[in-house]
């Protein structure tokens, strides 16, 4: 609390005040917290940096940021890369920072970051929630907006040789949305996996740390520039007769992220 | 409590404020009073809804209870266990183990309609053993007795803390979650227990109208848990890097959810919360407390200096509940009892502030 008093009139722009309080936070209680930890004041002090970093060091470009809708629940999934959640935060901020039906859609954040002191805290009052089935569908129950990458460790951990290939994604987000008839938006993310190329996983550490993953990378993001492709929602009826008619339609997400990551190296000129 | 001493007839000999509390020790020695209560057509006074059994009498959300229910017409009668006061208040009538036998007798003195199963020995209060054997054997034989003496409903009121604490744990937790507490911290498996009890009983015995009610951390004054403990102390210890949400319920809101649910019969497991939360070092601060920073990792310093503090700190087994959020999802029993709590966050802590 006192950090937060002491940090925040000393580094919180005006246009980022602008931009945290234009957000609808219909689920902030009275002490400035929803029930998943999300605390404006903190938001906004993280925001300074992540303008930061979004305008200037990823200098990232989003386009098709009308798909998501202003209001109202939804799933945006996109592939998972570059070691740390750097992805989901560029996606939310773009959300956020949009000037019409800006929001601040909420990102799923691995189940081991809570365990971690300070970072765990923190990650919480800027939005992150772990991605527990139960939390999702009370957000969306919430009319909340909602960052999934279904590969998880595995898209966000693998090594550099694997870049741009989609891993295995979980069925969990579409049996969400099915349930919970929320579309999808999907978005493909081109830039990430050069932030920290990863040249492999230093098993070792990671167990002795209780890390999912430890890379052989960098130790800062490089400045690659980021794009963000965002397509149109997606919506699927709560018909699937088994788990194949799942699958097949979690296909269909995974060929349109492709196409938005194919977009996106096209419209690259340089990678930094 | 009034009506048991009402019950007790003019005829009873003078006694001092100490022997005033009665005792079913006590009533076997005057066993023409227990008769005349029992041969009485009046136990239940003429306009009474009826005789509430409230368990745990001595403590504060009981002596709130026990007044709102005697406000709304009610008689009560005020159990509380052997050994976990010195002085007891006016509202305990009885002073008895629930594995005694004459605790029968407290049925048979009474006509219980209902009963307002609140008491528990906490979690510091006793070993595990005696915990176990008061909370869970002694709330088995209470049930018995309550079917055999025709109870028409009984609520139980029992803890957030059978989910446990974890970094996994979702938020808003409905009711339907797993009780983990049970896996994650085996110390407080009496809480759990005392749950499923109640829950074989909801089922089988449908005829007992069973209400269970998982209230988040109940603070206020007279509040004697760990939490409020920590509240009130001038320093309070926190994990370097944990700060988790909490959810705090005014023991005057808990006990209008209590009657609530004694007034509308809608038998089942409620979560009891509102909709409003803030971080453990932020209440802190708002309760006037100064923080008292302790190592977090590696866990077993973290225990170690938990341990070291003695009293000024919770028991290092629930060490998790001040590193990780459990926040539960009271949506449920609010719409279900049209039930809002009416005291704030900011009104709750500023009683401790203004206390120091």
């Amino acid at each position: 609390m006192r950090t937060r008093q002491f940090l925040k009139p000393r580094t919180v722009s005006r246009e980022v005040d602008d931009i945290v309080n234009n957000l609808p936070m219909r689920n902030i209680g009275s002490q400035g917290y929803d029930p998943w930890g999300l605390n404006p004041d903190t938001a906004k002090i993280t925001f300074t940096a992540v303008r930061w970093l979004y305008e200037r060091y990823f200098r990232v470009q989003a386009l098709g940021l009308d798909n998501v809708p202003g209001s109202g629940r939804v799933l945006i999934v996109g592939n998972h890369s570059g070691q740390l959640p750097m992805d989901g935060v560029m996606i939310s901020f773009a959300v956020a920072n949009r000037k019409e039906g800006a929001r601040l859609p909420r990102s799923m954040i691995e189940r081991w970051f809570p365990s971690v002191p300070f970072l765990g805290n923190w990650m919480n009052s800027v939005g992150g929630v772990i991605g527990d089935p139960k939390n999702c569908a009370k957000m969306l129950e919430r009319e909340e907006a909602l960052v999934v990458f279904p590969e998880g460790i595995r898209g966000s951990g693998k090594p550099y040789r694997l870049r741009y290939q989609l891993q295995r994604f979980g069925h969990g987000f579409m049996h969400l949305a099915m349930e919970h008839n929320t579309p999808i938006v999907p978005v493909g993310v081109v830039g990430c996996e050069e932030t920290m190329p990863s040249l492999g996983n230093m098993k070792p550490i990671a167990r002795m740390l209780g890390m999912p993953y430890f890379p052989l990378a960098p130790l800062v993001p490089l400045p690659a520039r980021l794009f963000l492709n965002f397509g149109k929602p997606m919506t699927f009826v709560n018909d699937a007769r088994n788990e194949r008619e799942v699958e097949w339609r979690v296909e269909e997400i995974k060929d349109a992220i492709r196409d938005l990551i194919d977009v996106g190296i096209s419209q690259r000129k340089s990678i930094f | 409590m009034s009506s048991a001493k009402s019950s007790a007839g003019p005829s009873a000999p003078p006694e001092s404020a100490a022997a005033a509390r009665k005792t079913p020790a006590r009533r076997a020695d005057s066993p023409m009073r227990s008769r005349a209560a029992k041969s009485s057509p009046s136990s239940i006074d003429p306009g009474s809804r009826g005789k509430i059994l409230v368990t745990g009498a001595a403590g504060a959300l009981s002596q709130h209870v026990i007044a709102d229910l005697r406000e709304r017409g009610y008689e009560t009668v005020g159990v509380e266990f052997r050994g976990v006061a010195d002085d007891y208040p006016d509202t305990v009538d009885y002073v008895v183990d629930f594995n005694q036998r004459p605790f029968e007798d407290v049925f048979r003195e009474h006509d219980f309609v209902g009963i307002a199963h609140l008491g528990r020995i906490r979690f510091t209060q006793s070993t595990r053993g005696r915990r176990y054997s008061e909370n869970v054997v002694g709330t088995t034989r209470l049930l018995r007795l309550a079917l055999k003496y025709g109870v028409e409903k009984v609520l139980a009121l029992s803890t957030f803390h059978v989910y446990g604490a974890d970094a996994r744990n979702p938020s808003l937790i409905d009711e339907e979650y797993p009780m983990r507490a049970a896996n994650l911290m085996p110390q407080i498996v009496d809480a759990v227990e005392l749950e499923n009890l109640f829950n074989i009983h909801l089922y089988k015995h449908p005829e007992l109208n069973i209400v269970i009610l998982r209230p988040c951390v109940i603070a206020g004054p007279g509040i004697k848990n760990e939490m409020s403990r920590m509240l009130s102390q001038s320093f309070a210890p926190c994990l370097a890097g944990f700060s988790p949400l909490m959810q705090f319920i005014h023991v005057q809101d808990m006990s209008d959810a209590v009657i609530a649910a004694f007034e509308q019969n809608h038998p089942g497991v409620y979560n009891v919360a509102p909709d409003d939360y803030v971080s453990y070092q932020d209440a802190l601060v708002m309760a006037g407390c100064r923080r008292l920073f302790l190592p977090s990792i590696p866990p077993s310093l973290a225990r170690r200096s938990i341990r070291a503090l003695g009293r000024l700190a919770p028991p290092d087994y629930m060490i998790d509940f001040f590193k990780y959020s459990v926040i539960i999802d009271g949506s449920l029993f609010a719409r279900t009892f049209n039930y809002r709590p009416s005291h704030s966050l900011a009104e709750l802590l500023g009683h401790y502030r203004s206390a120091k």
